[in-house]
């Protein structure tokens, strides 16, 4: 095990590596000069070099992907061209929006489609299992967006339960801050839920039809106890790789819910990035999130190990 | 004294009978056979012996275990009733064990949901009680995970799980089908020490005849979902009254006569083949293992000759194979088919590949389901320069259909409209339309039932008297080899141990692995009239 997890571990800063330099050198192949774009059309030559000298971009490519790297691992993610302040400020301000709903909408997913799935399966075929799965038949063929517009429309303009949008930010209390991601980690939630109940199900249903299930009938297990003690744990292997997909999708994919609840969050920070050009924001953010769905990666591999013992012996 | 007795038990599922009328008694510490070919309904017995028939069938008649009818129980008290006084055992231990608990855990398991004690004590007992079946703690603990065993020790954790709070019956579902013989021997005599030594009536069911002769006291022979016939093992041998009961015997102790084979003229020469694979690291940065899969495998096959190839699971039979289908590189040696290499310069020669083709085991798997017979059979055909077309093309198909005993219409079939049997024949079509010189067959008739074993192995003759057929023919099942080969090869742990003319090494085996592997074979009883042997 501590094998298995010390490869995982150096897989994952290989792909660390790698990943830094492909977000390096595309953002290097990006049209356009930023200085330039700064300053205007009508700068003049010797103040656009200036401000290159002054931006580091004057330096060779390696030099600049080894301060931009260095820089990073120390917690400095440079100067915002557009804004002028540090990456690493603007996207500590966003980031406490975007994790805590990435985070929530994951654990409503589970929440959801969990009892949702093993409800299902346990009565395949019934009135119960044609119920869910004509329930998230519906979750998975509908927007999410469409889900946070009708949100609104019945809790924020009719109950006035919550309000439309905005964040308040965690200083005024947390329990205003949660009040305001509970309507956009619902909307995020709910389409994710019933995909993940749909694999859940399904996959629990394979492990029944295993020759296991039939040797633990033969014990003397009931159909449920044989589901709980042995079916569900062989079950979690998809399950767990499809969270895994879903935290990715949730803290990057936000960026439409982030948009309908006007949401600070790091989904608009890139989008606002991209179009100002602010090609240090943009390298930043992307190396962030790739540095989350990386870790994410990590953790759903180390949990597979803990699942299933197989896996820790093999590569 | 009758511990289960099973009166007119018919069993419907969704409308269709599988069971007629089934009627049978196991005493305490007897041994019970019930054998048949597939879809004979012996599965379905004892599955409603255990009231785990599958969902929508409907049972009636009585299963009476000591006095108590268990159709008529509840299925909270065949809960109370399963594990505690009836055990099952599953034809495959690969599968029969949830992979992600350790075996002290599943066995267990067993002894706490019918006794409610702690985890200690129950552990204590699965410690004994795996200890018993042969897997003592110090060379197995408990905390080992099915995967870490084999498939005989796996099946002794079932086993172990079965018998863990000593039921009355135990119930075995080809218990050793999936074991090479070796194994199967021990198994076997596990079997019979328990049921011997707890007084459990054991009812076992199993399609091999020469094993039900081996272990039973009694047998009952079902056919078509009925029983055909029942009574004392050796008293049923003598007179086998049913018809069906002697043409089961018939074809296990079938033999067929192969025509004599021509002077020898080498066709494929394999010389000091070597086949290695590394193994993953034990350590970060340590070395890598490396096992011989084969190791210095040397023989030749003469053109005409019909070449066995024995050996059990992971002796390196199939790696060889493949090798020698020019599928993988070997590491050293040198594979030739009629003086040419079947892998030159880093790939595989097809020049070469085309003159060989390959039946294989399993007639479900191997076939491609959206196809028909006709493209199925032609397959081989893509490797030729110049594939035959039109009138041409379908002539060679209705030659290959007739040959293995089909008719030319089939060729518009699709290949879920035939059964195991034919599928092989459709195999051996296969294999035979652009007259290869070499056909290997892979355990062609492992998976089937006796008496289709029986006409397929009559089709592989009959096709040696009609062409100069040379195949290399590779199973576990020594009576088939001996029956339908010319010389046989006895493969352990890569190596070839003993080769010679089968009459021979069979006769008169020489080295100990032939002679352990011979000895562990279960036989069929000497009875006049039908000659066999192993």
């Amino acid at each position: 095990m501590i094998r298995y997890t010390a490869t995982r571990l150096i897989s994952l800063c290989i792909s660390l590596i790698v990943a830094s330099l492909v977000i390096f050198t595309v953002v290097e192949v990006f049209p356009g000069d930023p200085a330039a774009y700064m300053l205007g059309v009508n700068a003049q030559p010797d103040t656009v070099a200036a401000l290159r000298a002054e931006l580091g971009l004057d330096m060779s490519r390696p030099a600049r992907y080894l301060a931009w790297v260095s820089g990073m691992v120390q917690g400095d993610f440079g100067q915002s061209y557009t804004y002028r302040t540090p990456v690493s400020q603007m996207i500590m301000d966003r980031i406490w929006v975007s994790l805590p709903l990435a985070l929530f909408a994951l654990v409503l997913t589970v929440l959801i489609a969990f009892p949702a799935g093993i409800y299902a399966a346990s009565r395949r075929g019934g009135a119960g299992d044609i119920g869910v799965m004509g329930a998230t038949q519906l979750g998975v063929a509908i927007p999410n967006f469409w889900f946070a517009m009708i949100l609104v429309l019945i809790f924020a303009i009719h109950l006035r339960w919550f309000s439309a949008g905005g964040f308040p930010g965690w200083d005024k209390g947390l329990w205003p801050g949660i009040k305001a991601l509970i309507l956009p980690a619902v909307a995020l939630a709910l389409p994710q839920a019933a995909i993940l109940s749909r694999v859940m199900r399904s996959s629990l249903l394979d492990m029944l039809g295993e020759d296991f299930i039939r040797t633990a009938r033969a014990k003397g297990l009931s159909r449920r106890q044989a589901l709980w003690r042995h079916a569900l744990r062989n079950a979690m292997i998809p399950v767990l790789t499809i969270i895994g997909l879903q935290f990715s999708f949730l803290l990057a994919g936000g960026i439409v819910i982030e948009q309908v609840f006007f949401l600070p969050g790091l989904g608009r920070l890139i989008f606002q990035a991209i179009s100002a050009r602010d090609l240090i924001v943009v390298e930043s953010v992307v190396m962030l999130l790739v540095f989350l769905v990386i870790v994410v990666n990590f953790a759903v591999d180390i949990a597979y190990a803990a699942v299933d013992p197989r896996l820790r012996v093999r590569r | 004294m009758t511990l289960l007795a099973v009166q007119g038990l018919n069993v419907s599922i969704r409308a269709v009978q599988i069971l007629h009328e089934v009627t049978l008694e196991v005493a305490a510490g007897e041994v019970v056979a019930i054998t048949g070919e597939s879809g004979s309904g012996k599965s379905m017995t004892a599955l409603a012996v255990m009231g785990l028939l599958p969902d929508r069938s409907m049972a009636t008649g009585r299963v009476v275990l000591d006095g108590a009818d268990l159709l008529a129980l509840s299925e909270a008290q065949m809960c109370s009733i399963r594990g505690r006084d009836i055990g099952m055992v599953f034809q495959e231990p690969m599968t029969a064990l949830n992979p992600v608990q350790t075996i002290g855990a599943q066995v267990a398991e067993t002894i706490r949901i019918h006794e409610g004690i702690g985890k200690a004590q129950a552990w204590t007992r699965a410690r004994d009680m795996l200890a018993r079946v042969g897997l003592p703690e110090a060379r197995f603990p408990l905390t080992r995970y099915p995967h870490e065993l084999s498939g005989g020790q796996r099946q002794r954790v079932v086993i172990a799980m079965a018998i863990a709070l000593r039921p009355k019956l135990l119930i075995a579902d080809e218990p050793t089908t999936a074991l090479d013989v070796t194994t199967q021997a021990h198994i076997l005599d596990l079997l019979r020490d328990l049921a011997s030594e707890f007084g459990m009536g054991l009812l076992m069911i199993t399609h091999d005849l020469a094993v039900v002769a081996q272990m039973a006291d009694r047998i009952v022979v079902m056919q078509k979902g009925r029983v055909a016939e029942t009574g004392p093992t050796a008293q049923l041998f003598a007179a086998m009254k049913h018809p069906y009961t002697r043409a089961l015997f018939a074809a296990s102790a079938h033999r067929v006569n192969l025509p004599p084979a021509p002077a020898p003229v080498p066709l494929l020469q394999v010389r000091g083949v070597t086949r290695t694979y590394r193994q993953p690291r034990r350590s970060l940065f340590g070395p890598r293992a490396v096992v011989d899969a084969v190791a210095d495998v040397s023989f030749t096959l003469h053109k005409g000759e019909r070449l066995g190839l024995v050996g059990e699971s992971g002796c390196g039979k199939s790696t060889l194979t493949r090798a020698i289908l020019g599928l993988e590189d070997v590491q050293a040696g040198e594979i030739t088919l009629n003086g040419a290499p079947v892998w030159s310069a880093n790939r595989s020669n097809l020049a070469v590949r085309r003159q060989m083709q390959v039946v294989f085991q399993d007639p479900y798997g191997s076939f491609n389901p959206r196809h028909r017979v006709s493209r199925l059979i032609t397959e081989p055909f893509h490797l030729l320069p110049h594939p035959p077309q039109g009138e041409v093309r379908d002539a060679a198909i209705a030659r290959a259909l007739t040959d293995v005993g089909l008719s030319p219409d089939d060729a518009h079939k699709y290949i879920h409209e035939f059964s195991g049997g034919q599928r092989q024949r459709i195999a051996i079509a296969r294999a035979l339309i652009n007259d290869p010189d070499l056909i290997v067959f892979d355990e062609a008739v492992s998976a089937l039932d006796v008496s289709v074993r029986a006409q397929v192995l009559d089709l592989l003759a009959d096709l040696c008297r009609k062409r100069p057929l040379s195949y290399l023919f590779i199973s576990h099942d020594l009576h088939v080899v001996h029956s339908v080969t010319d010389r046989v090869m006895v493969m352990q742990a890569g190596r070839i141990v003993e080769q010679g003319v089968t009459e021979e090494v069979f006769g008169n085996p020489q080295h100990a692995y032939t002679k352990t592997l011979l000895a562990a074979a279960p036989r069929l009883p000497e009875i006049g009239g039908i000659s066999h042997v192993t």
